[in-house]
């Protein structure tokens, strides 16, 4: 009350002095109109760095080859469907998500989960590895960066816009394989298969959303567009091919005998995994298996001890969900760990151009 | 043009009084404030202790050579470097504080502008437009009157790519008043133009400045092309401001000696003539060789006459009391270009 009125008294004059003060301390910090001014900009940045990928070559040749890909190995799993050639383990349940991860026997085509394991970090270079080198060639970085945007927010842009199309991309992919597959089986999804295939989907995107992070950070870190696209396939190859023949390599190395303890076998096992592990990709493959494969119990080594007893049916999706938790806990912090190094060596660049 | 005046009359201005007349925008606050500016690349410096004021509506050259800093300190304005020490102010505000309401006020052009290639020119210019908070149909319109203003209305459509060298540079100008900023800053804005685009754009500069009152400054190292509009200039080299003032001021100031140069072409020279006018008081130096030029008088000579003050009309009487033909006369003036070559020689001695 005695505040209410104490401010309905203060003189017109005080007030004004004391809004301009306001004003005045923040000066560094933005009003809220400021704010959105600059919101809007961000958002002008995705639109206009979305409207250059989609009109861009590199990115019309992707999608061709993608689609193509994905039209491969959907006719690959209808084929091996109706051959029948079911594996026997759960029988007709389940029978939707073997779209996605049955291939033909005879036609010898991968599945759409490895291609989209394959093909995806591809998209993700390709849509990154030029993103700020390649305006700082042009002379665009310095006029951009000296308009009334955050730095930050171009970083973000660039980031942003590619991941929504990455998005765009993969949901529209994955739904169109759901749509033909309900066409040519004519086998409805159950509700639980809808779902496992979404949370896939989504995976999928972080995913690739790492190796855009990945590509970007390079595009930040070497000024020529064709190192930091080198670079990134380079990376791309390590993981995908070299990495496991390494890990191989270390397995036979570190190879306890047969004849040793259960604990030590265990702990070699657990050893390798953890390996393993450090690889992206083998966390991407070992989620998905998970998700499209609910037969899956454990991504880890089990003793026939822990077998004792277990039913043999598949998880629920809230269990396959709490199954690889920790690996696409693991994806997202790779990816931000990108994006923490791209922002710090951007923010400390200079700003000169072509230099 | 008395920029003495306003230096004596704002001793260090607190904070507070600087933002006030600021927002007040009146004409006596300096729009651009630089206080000692520094920036160090670990042992090199490559702007030294550079304190400068440009007010309001006044085209102002920072001349200098290549590498002298130019580009650093515009740098350093915009927020864009971060200084090494010192300080600045914007249009009231810091650049390293509060970055963005500098650049909202500031238009920059880089000295290499780049333009997105694949899009058209109108493209572009909405695009800058839109980030500095225009809305799409505002942002349309100014883009396209500022492309008719700077004689780009018929190429508007075509991709920037197809775009020559000079029509970049007036595009860039487009791009940077798009936003209707305060102060404009140039680099190098004449530079790879050939000389009737180079008379066009500083045209379209000094009729900005004049008309809407937008404050200029504009670097450059081609200097008798930018002394035509700048009210004062600026001399930097090595990352340190030398002389300041307009060019008439400048020219006291480095010519200390009050040195005055007179040519002549005269026939017949002799020996005679040439100790008459070494005899004149306050004569200093004669010097005389053929005069080579096309339309030089067979016979006739070209001499120049230093001298400590202005005796033009002197050596003209002498010459002709002597009986020898006067066909050129001139004194010669001290351009901007003389202005900064003779400053190197100083220096040297």
């Amino acid at each position: 009350m005695i505040a209410k009125l104490s401010g309905a008294m203060l003189p017109e004059k005080v007030w004004n002095r004391l809004r301009g003060g306001f004003r005045q301390g923040g000066a560094a910090s933005v009003s809220p109109e400021r704010e959105a001014g600059s919101r809007s900009a961000f958002w002008v940045m995705v639109q206009k760095e979305l409207g250059d990928h989609i009109r861009s070559w590199r990115f019309t040749i992707l999608i061709g080859i993608i689609v193509l890909a994905c039209i491969g190995s959907i006719y690959s799993s209808i084929t091996a469907i109706k051959g029948g050639s079911s594996d026997g383990q759960s029988g007709t349940t389940f029978l939707f998500l073997k779209m996605f991860t049955l291939s033909s026997s005879t036609l010898s085509l991968p599945t759409f989960t490895t291609f989209l394991s394959w093909l995806g970090p591809l998209i993700g270079i390709s849509l990154g590895f030029d993103a700020v080198n390649s305006e700082r060639n042009k002379g665009t970085l310095g006029r951009l960066l000296s308009q009334p945007i955050y730095r930050d927010d171009f970083l973000k842009a660039k980031f942003t816009a590619s991941l929504l199309l990455i998005a765009i991309v993969v949901f529209s992919l994955g739904l169109s394989v759901t749509g033909l597959g309900l066409l040519t089986i004519g086998y409805p999804p159950t509700p639980e298969e809808f779902w496992r295939i979404l949370f896939f989907l989504i995976i999928a995107v972080v995913y690739i959303g790492f190796w855009l992070n990945l590509s970007i950070l390079f595009s930040i870190r070497f000024r020529q567009a064709a190192t930091s696209a080198l670079s990134g396939i380079a990376a791309w190859l390590f993981l995908t091919l070299f990495y496991s023949m390494i890990i191989n390599l270390i397995d036979s190395a570190t190879a306890v005998s047969q004849m040793a303890t259960v604990s030590e076998q265990l702990h070699h096992a657990n050893f390798i995994l953890t390996l393993n592990r450090l690889s992206p990709t083998e966390l991407f493959s070992e989620t998905i298996s998970t998700l499209l494969s609910p037969g899956v119990r454990s991504l880890g080594p089990l003793t026939m001890d822990q077998l004792v007893g277990a039913i043999s049916s598949p998880l629920s999706l809230g269990q396959s969900l709490l199954l690889v938790w920790p690996q696409l806990t693991g994806l997202l912090a790779a990816t931000v760990l990108c994006f923490g190094l791209s922002y710090y060596i951007f923010m400390r660049q200079e700003v000169r151009s072509r230099n | 043009m008395k920029p003495m005046d306003i230096r004596e009359k704002q001793p260090m201005m607190t904070e507070e009084k600087l933002l006030d007349s600021a927002n007040a925008s009146s004409g006596e606050a300096p729009v651009i404030e630089l206080e000692s500016l520094t920036k160090r690349y670990g042992a090199f410096t490559a702007v030294d202790n550079l304190s400068l004021r440009i007010r309001k509506g006044e085209v102002f050259g920072l001349l200098g050579p290549n590498g002298a800093g130019k580009t650093t300190t515009i740098l350093m304005m915009l927020g864009l470097t971060e200084r090494t020490a010192g300080s600045a102010r914007i249009c009231g505000f810091d650049p390293a504080r509060s970055a963005l309401q500098v650049k909202r006020r500031v238009g920059y052009m880089p000295d290499d502008i780049g333009f997105y290639e694949d899009r058209t020119g109108l493209d572009n210019l909405v695009y800058t437009a839109r980030l500095n908070g225009a809305a799409p149909a505002e942002a349309q319109k100014r883009a396209k009157e500022l492309l008719e203003k700077v004689g780009l209305a018929g190429s508007a459509r075509a991709k920037v790519s197809t775009y020559s060298r000079g029509m970049r540079q007036r595009l860039g100008l487009a791009d940077v008043l798009v936003k209707q900023p305060e102060v404009i800053i140039l680099d190098e804005p004449t530079l790879g133009i050939d000389p009737e685009g180079v008379r066009e754009l500083l045209r379209l500069i000094s009729d900005l400045s004049r008309n809407e009152g937008i404050t200029v400054l504009l670097s450059s190292h081609q200097l008798q092309q930018v002394q035509q509009i700048c009210d004062r200039v600026g001399l930097f080299v090595q990352g340190k401001l030398i002389a300041c003032g307009d060019i008439a001021t400048l020219s006291v100031e480095l010519n200390q000696e009050r040195r005055v140069e007179v040519e002549l072409a005269v026939r017949p020279w002799s020996e005679g003539l040439s100790a008459r006018l070494k005899a004149l008081p306050g004569v200093l130096e004669v010097q005389s060789g053929e005069w080579k030029k096309e339309e030089a008088i067979p016979g006739s000579s070209r001499v120049t006459v230093a001298c400590d003050r202005d005796l033009t009309a002197a050596i003209a009487s002498e010459v002709i009391h002597s009986g020898a033909e006067l066909y050129d006369m001139r004194r010669r003036e001290f351009g901007l270009d003389e202005i900064y070559h003779r400053y190197f020689e100083k220096k040297e001695e």
